[in-house]
């Protein structure tokens, strides 16, 4: 099992970078003009969760990518039963305290088992589209994909938990892609859920069921197929309403909210608001490193977890953000080259899987503290504080340092570690 | 899946321009936010966090002529709270209420106050005791949103004896905050109340500051951010007013607390009010910050009424002060010298159709002359002069002499005097056979219709005392303003002043207000009050040839005119005679 692992530098070097970034801001989170204890010593608690990680990472990064395929099917179903359970004795934190996503006992947290759901699900969709020898080429034949993500993505929209629910989708097409699921494929696929978004207005729903229908013509599905996409498309047309229904409050308002932050200042909108108040204070070089009033006052909620970017763009400004949109972008070009060199198609879907999940993390998160993205309440990698998704963060380094070492183009990277 | 490196590249490079792509609409989204737009949510985020915290300025002192202080302002504290809402307002002054004593209505006046001026500190206390400011200092951290403020408060330092014309001041209310005249003012903002304090509010208002503290985001002062350099609390200038203080507390030390009734004295030339007083008096001093309860009660249940003015809201039937009037009326239309006598000698009375009117002598002046008459206010002489000149003619005159008119000090709240407009003025009251010519009679001795307060009789003798010329009464020195009412030559004026003069003689009626080495001159009057004894009258000025002062005195239920009299004399020889008093330098002292 043992073997020489060869260490991917820079990807090691920009997470290590983007981790001592979002400790200091979560450290600066904590400097408010009326402590709050939680806060502010939430900073050595993420210290401590760091080293934790680090050794998962390393541990994990030990492990052959076989060890992964084959532990792929036990810890998915784990992972099931923890979001049954979650759902059933679970409890809610923070800003999202209505929602069941914390598994307690007893009534300490122990984690959030939809970081583990997403790590799994996409071990799983990479070990089930890996075994193709060419991509799917019908929606018939995404049926093996798509159930490995309705079932926990549906348990966690039971939570519910929307933000976790985009992170999915998210890793579902990003994957269905780098299989090499054709762009109109992919589009049809997407279909029932543009239709879902649509509905609201007939117009817009009805000029986007003209092209569907002007796509399928063109695609020629098998019939069977092609009946029942436009079947669920004008299905979901009609359940929009029924499912706007059944959203929670804090959902609907939210979703509002991202509509017009002013049409509720008090409540949801107020964190909005005051998001990107202390954004757009910041400037060019922001208020100073702890400086930020909106943050100093409390006026930004939850600025240690959900709202911690905008700390960043208030106390550091548009260099700030830059630099750290900088190393992002470098993380995600990173894994890019890491999934294109990876020597089996197991772990390519594994390291693009892992990229689909970051993306969506990051766009939702940062655009939702400049109102761009509705308010969901997930985390951004490497920066919100909280113990699980650290790990979760790390562990996923881990695993892409296993297959960068793995992969093609050893010659540039260095041996560490143990050798045979 | 296919690996062919072909297509992995193909993805590979898709995917990395759809990244890097993504992550720069975000970051222009960033651009936009905080380079482009970047001024409005500083501006938002200054907002949140400043709060404007009004420094009040001093109102401006108040000097009598000489430059002694009657108004000044002394260091007190303002106790107000920054709250962010009406429930968090309410929740706090409850919990302020377990430590403070509030009264019951505090809390929602508070909370009125913060619906008017949201962004502005609710004054809870506008005149917190010394004890109040250390216990709620000593509860700091449990009221973080609380602000305890030096501010200037209004001091009286004689008190009672400048209660007539100065006034008080207090916060504004509801319904003042509501009016246009105080547009510019804010909640929990003192005011001027009644007497100079309310007359002069414009002028003594001072232009309140502002200063700056950071609050977060539930209101808690999290610490101070310093004074508005553009908006420096500045006090509003003295104002000088043409009151002689000495005189003023000579008065009210003299009527004491004993003596109901009202004082003024006035510099005939000029107008100029160097005394006026009401006694009983109050403490206006008790007044700043909100009048104790007790107190109030105390003055609203005195039969005395200590809260109404006697020097010009008061009005009374000016008896035989106003004599002087029927005789200059009679000499001016010509109906009379001063060595004219009338057809019935005074025998104690005089008979007009079957009623019988009394002189206050019953003894009888015999056959006097108008000199005499005035001397020894003989009422049957005046009954036959106001005949002869007949009620209209009266009238006339009267109006003339601005008995109906204000006398237009510049205090507020000044009684418009009584005194009939024409004969219409009968009819339309009693009907055209409702009244008798007996109206006359009363009328030519200053009974009847007639009420006229002590101020107005006092600008009535400032014409006597001059060329004829009447000087509106000034507190505070502005543009002296004088009326020909008496059309007489100055030999008739001289007769009148001689007449005067005769009554504070032996020959006259208040022979024992004599002073000595000065001619007063003056007229006395004793009202007739149905509900008690008589009041007593005493109008004049002295020195009779180059008069300096008019005083005039009413006594309630003073029951003889030469008790007043008496006061007057006292007044004025107080006056004249005091040693100099060397004006302070008023400009130094600011």
């Amino acid at each position: 099992m043992i073997k020489r692992v060869f260490a991917d530098y820079p990807l090691v070097i920009i997470a290590l970078l983007l981790s001592a970034y979002g400790i200091a801001i979560v450290y600066s989170a904590g400097q408010t003009d009326v402590i709050q204890p939680a806060v502010a010593s939430a900073y050595k608690r993420q210290l401590g969760w760091f080293a934790v990680a680090l050794v998962g990472a390393w541990v994990l990064s030990r492990a052959s990518v076989r060890l992964l395929e084959w532990v792929s099917w036990p810890a998915y179903l784990v992972a099931l039963a923890l979001l049954v359970v979650t759902l059933i004795f679970g409890s809610g934190a923070g800003t999202a305290a209505s929602m069941k996503g914390w598994l307690t006992i007893g009534g300490v947290r122990l984690g959030q088992p939809a970081e583990l759901a997403k790590v799994t699900v996409v071990l799983m969709l990479a070990k089930v589209l890996a075994v193709r020898r060419d991509a799917p080429r019908s929606l018939l034949e995404l049926w093996k994909p798509a159930v490995v993500v309705l079932v926990p993505w549906l348990l966690v929209m039971a939570q519910p938990d929307l933000g976790t629910g985009m992170v999915f989708v998210g890793i579902f097409f990003a994957m269905l892609f780098w299989a090499g699921v054709s762009a109109p494929l992919l589009l049809l696929a997407a279909s029932p859920a543009v239709s879902l978004l649509l509905s609201f207005s007939t117009g817009l729903w009805g000029a986007w069921f003209l092209i569907l229908i002007a796509i399928v013509l063109w695609y020629k599905p098998y019939v069977v197929e092609g009946v029942v996409l436009i079947v669920t498309n004008v299905a979901m047309g009609v359940l929009a309403p029924i499912v706007w229904e059944k959203l929670a409050p804090h959902q609907k308002s939210r979703l509002l909210v991202f509509l017009d932050p002013s049409e509720d200042p008090k409540a949801s909108g107020y964190h909005v608001i005051q998001s990107k108040i202390a954004i757009g204070s910041g400037g060019w070089l922001g208020k100073g490193f702890t400086l930020g009033t909106q943050k100093r006052g409390s006026f930004l909620p939850a600025q240690h977890t959900d709202f911690v970017f905008a700390v960043v763009g208030e106390e550091l400004g548009f260099l700030g953000v830059s630099i750290a949109l900088a190393l992002f972008l470098l993380l995600f070009l990173r894994v890019i080259r890491v999934a294109s060199r990876a020597n089996d198609g197991f772990s390519s879907l594994v390291a693009f899987g892992l990229l689909g999940s970051w993306l969506v993390h990051v766009i939702e998160n940062v655009g939702m503290t400049l109102n761009l993205m509705p308010i969901t309440g997930i985390p951004l990698p490497f920066f919100s504080y909280g113990g699980s998704f650290m790990l979760a963060c790390w562990l996923a380094i881990g695993i892409l340092v296993r297959i960068s070492s793995e992969g093609r183009g050893e010659a540039d990277a260095l041996p560490i570690g143990l050798r045979r | 899946m296919s690996l062919h490196p072909n297509d992995i590249q193909r993805r590979g490079r898709f995917a990395g321009a759809l990244v890097t792509l993504s992550l720069l609409l975000l970051a222009s989204g960033f651009f936009r936010a905080q380079v482009l737009e970047s001024a409005r949510y500083q501006l938002s985020s200054e907002k949140n966090r400043l709060r404007e915290v009004p420094i009040p300025a001093a109102r401006g002192m108040i000097y009598d002529r000489h430059g002694d202080v009657i108004a000044e302002n002394v260091p007190g504290y303002a106790v107000s709270i920054l709250a962010p809402g009406a429930d968090s307002l309410r929740a706090t002054l409850e919990r302020l209420s377990t430590i403070i004593e509030l009264a019951p209505g505090d809390i929602e006046s508070a909370v009125r106050r913060l619906r008017r001026d949201p962004n502005r500190p609710t004054v809870v206390l506008a005149d917190a005791s010394f004890d109040q400011v250390s216990v709620l200092e000593e509860h700091r951290t449990e009221f973080p949103s609380l602000i305890i403020e030096a501010t200037p408060k209004r001091r009286y330092p004689d008190g009672p004896t400048v209660s007539a014309f100065v006034g008080y001041t207090a916060e504004i209310n509801e319904s003042e905050l509501n009016s246009a005249e105080y547009k510019n003012y804010k909640s929990g903002q003192q005011i001027g109340r009644s007497g100079l304090e309310q007359q002069y509010e414009k002028e003594l208002r001072g232009t309140e500051g502002s200063r700056y503290v950071e609050v977060d985001a539930r209101g808690r002062v999290v610490r101070d951010a310093g004074s508005r350099p553009d908006r420096e609390a500045t006090a509003a200038p003295s104002l000088q007013t043409n009151i002689d203080l000495d005189l003023q507390r000579f008065i009210a030390s003299y009527l004491g607390d004993s003596l109901v009734g009202g004082v003024v004295a006035i510099e005939p030339q000029t107008g100029a009010v160097l005394a006026i007083h009401s006694s009983p008096a109050y403490d206006p001093n008790r007044f700043i910050g909100g009048i104790p309860s007790g107190y109030y009660r105390e003055l609203t249940t005195d039969p005395r009424r200590p809260l109404y003015n006697k020097a010009m809201q008061g009005r009374y039937p000016p008896a035989s002060t106003f004599k002087l009037a029927t005789a200059a009326i009679a000499l001016e239309a010509g109906l009379v010298d001063f060595d004219t006598r009338m057809q019935v000698p005074c025998t104690g009375g005089y008979t007009y159709g079957s009623r019988y009117f009394r002189c206050w002598d019953k003894k009888g002046h015999g056959a006097v002359t108008l000199s005499q008459a005035i001397a020894k206010s003989c009422d049957s002489y005046f009954y036959q002069l106001g005949l002869r000149m007949t009620l209209s003619k009266m009238l006339a005159g009267g109006v003339q002499l601005k008995f109906r008119d204000k006398s237009g000090i510049d205090l507020p709240n000044e009684t418009t005097p009584q005194w009939p407009y024409a004969v219409e003025y009968f009819n339309k009251r009693y009907g055209a056979k409702g009244w008798t010519n007996a109206v006359t009679l009363n009328l030519s001795i200053g009974q009847g219709e007639n009420t006229q307060t002590i101020l107005n009789m006092a600008r009535f003798y400032t014409a006597l005392a001059t060329d004829g010329w009447a000087a509106r009464p000034e507190v505070v020195k502005r543009n002296p303003e004088r009326t020909k009412i008496l059309n007489l030559t100055p030999a008739q004026l001289a007769g009148l002043r001689d007449a005067m003069a005769d009554v504070v003689s032996g020959r006259g009626t208040a022979g024992s207000a004599a002073i000595q080495g000065v001619v007063l001159a003056g007229k006395t009057g004793t009202a007739q009050n149905e509900t008690g004894k008589d009041h007593a009258w005493f109008v004049g000025f002295a020195p009779k040839d180059d008069p300096k002062i008019v005083v005039a005195v009413m006594l309630w239920q003073g029951e003889h005119g030469y008790a007043a009299a008496r006061i007057a004399s006292k007044v004025v020889e107080h006056y004249l005679k005091r040693p100099a008093i060397q004006p302070l330098n008023v400009e130094g002292d600011d």
